[in-house]
């Protein structure tokens, strides 16, 4: 995409709004519809993975270490990472907390 | 080029346009008052007269989403309706406009229900005149023929690409026999020949059409329809004059009759204006001060022909068909009103209602409206608005 959504002005949109290049779901940001982040402690991780299985929108992935992690421009917040972590490493903790 | 007049229904003239626009496809459900219409395109279509995929479809509501799928095609697409039908099609109204499809739909104005009316009245069209389509109110038959052949030139105009509905009173227009001179074949297809939208549904070209809109974007996708439509009208004025050119018969958003001096001014749309024109030549001839001012073009509506037109009048005596209920009365004279806000010297605005529900107003009665009007308007009306002829 050229420009993002919030960068288009109304001269930009194809006659009818139609949209002409092909696209996918992974232009979404997601993330902006989070009231609340998932936060790591790592030091109890498993690296099991149920967190990655359970997580609707498909947005954990490994880091570098090996470590299951959401990616925060997808991740909606919904907390089932959270729910079936069987080590509690991960605790949902509202967005404008630090 | 004056073609040979001939007495015909308005619905079987306005189907043998649309034959000889070549429509692609037409959606039917016929409802009354708009039955003859699409009846007659199926007799043509059966009798190979119109090569044309001919859709008989379960509801309104389907009648229009099928035109949506063969006007993003690029098929010269056609339907028909009436009062409850138009408002069953409603959702579909902004799909087809917000998605710019140029289809041609002629609506034989009638009443809403309840209490269930067939008869002519303009409620149906009222209810829709925020729905992004190009609006056009006729006269008489000849101006329903020509207005359908002018209607798939203006939608499919490239600076225009909007769907358009044609108005004609149900019953008195669309069942009523009248001399119409039908145009020839060839000279239709020069001045309307077909014309393919700059974006249509093709395999080797694909293109998403009525997408879906967070809001980071829906504003500006409304203010790109509210710019197409508010720069048409100049299109549709030049294809009247086209019209003009070639077939001889000048159509104009705003048309005058005798307003020239006139203090005075009534205000009409529709088939009411030719009764009206009758009892404006009665009265004038009497040494009444008034003139007619009839409005062809009503969304865009044309603020600047109509501030022209009553610029020097005293008293604008506006008559509805419809009602807005516990609003402001006729939503024509609020409208009107509204367009008038602006100029210094603005008309008194005497608004009535009338003719609901196929209630006829003769001569006589506009004559009594003007009567009336006029008084009220020394004296200042009371009430929001007068319903014409109620029994107390």
């Amino acid at each position: 995409m050229a420009k993002s959504e919030n960068e288009l002005t109304w001269k930009d949109i194809e006659i009818g709004a139609a949209v002409i290049e092909p696209g996918s779901a992974a232009a979404y940001r997601t993330g902006d519809w989070r009231s609340q982040r998932p936060t790591y402690d790592f030091s109890r991780c498993l690296k099991c993975g149920i967190c990655f299985v359970f997580c609707p929108e498909g947005c954990i992935g490994q880091n570098q270490k090996g470590f299951f992690e959401a990616n925060p421009y997808y991740c909606k917040g919904c907390g089932i990472c959270a729910y079936e972590c069987p080590t509690r490493v991960i605790v949902m903790r509202e967005e404008e907390e630090k | 080029m004056i073609g040979k007049r001939h007495g015909i229904e308005v619905s079987i003239a306005l189907a043998d346009a649309v034959k000889l626009c070549d429509a692609d496809v037409i959606a039917a459900y016929p409802i009354t008052p708009q039955t003859h219409i699409v009846e007659h395109l199926a007799e043509l279509v059966a009798e190979g007269e119109l090569d044309a995929e001919y859709i008989p479809v379960e509801s309104e509501h389907s009648a229009l989403s099928a035109c949506l799928g063969s006007a993003a095609a690029g098929a010269r697409t056609f339907t028909a309706t009436a009062g409850q039908g138009l408002e069953l099609m409603h959702e579909v109204l902004y799909v087809a406009s917000g998605m710019r499809l140029p289809i041609v739909m002629a609506v034989a104005n009638r009443a809403l229900s309840a209490p269930l009316s067939v008869w002519g009245d303009h409620s149906d069209a009222m209810a829709v005149r925020d729905t992004g389509w190009i609006q056009i109110f006729t006269e008489n038959g000849q101006e329903v023929v020509d207005q359908i052949i002018c209607a798939f030139k203006i939608a499919e105009h490239h600076k225009v690409l909007l769907p358009v509905m044609i108005h004609l009173d149900g019953f008195n227009l669309s069942h009523v026999i009248e001399p119409i001179e039908m145009p020839d074949k060839q000279g239709v297809c020069d001045f309307a020949p077909h014309r393919r939208s700059p974006l249509t549904l093709h395999p080797s070209r694909p293109v998403a059409m009525g997408d879906f809109a967070p809001p980071v974007i829906f504003t500006e996708a409304k203010w790109a329809q509210e710019q197409a439509m508010l720069v048409v009208k100049p299109t549709i004025v030049e294809i009247w004059e086209q019209f003009a050119e070639k077939f001889g018969r000048t159509y104009k958003p705003v048309e005058c009759y005798k307003c020239d001096g006139a203090k005075n001014l009534l205000f009409t749309m529709g088939s009411f204006s030719e009764t009206a024109m009758t009892a404006v030549d009665k009265l004038r001839q009497a040494g009444v001060d008034i003139g007619l001012v009839r409005l062809r073009l009503w969304r865009p509506f044309p603020f600047e022909e109509f501030c022209a037109a009553v610029k020097d009048a005293e008293t604008l005596l506006v008559l509805d068909r419809c009602i807005s209920s516990g609003g402001p009365g006729g939503p024509v004279a609020s409208e009107l009103k509204s367009a008038l806000y602006k100029l210094d010297k603005k008309p008194k605005v005497v608004s009535f209602v009338g003719g609901l529900g196929g209630r006829d107003i003769t001569v006589a009665g506009f004559e009594k409206i003007i009567v009336d009007g006029l008084e009220l308007a020394e004296t200042g009306q009371e009430r929001i608005f007068e319903i014409v002829g109620v029994r107390e």
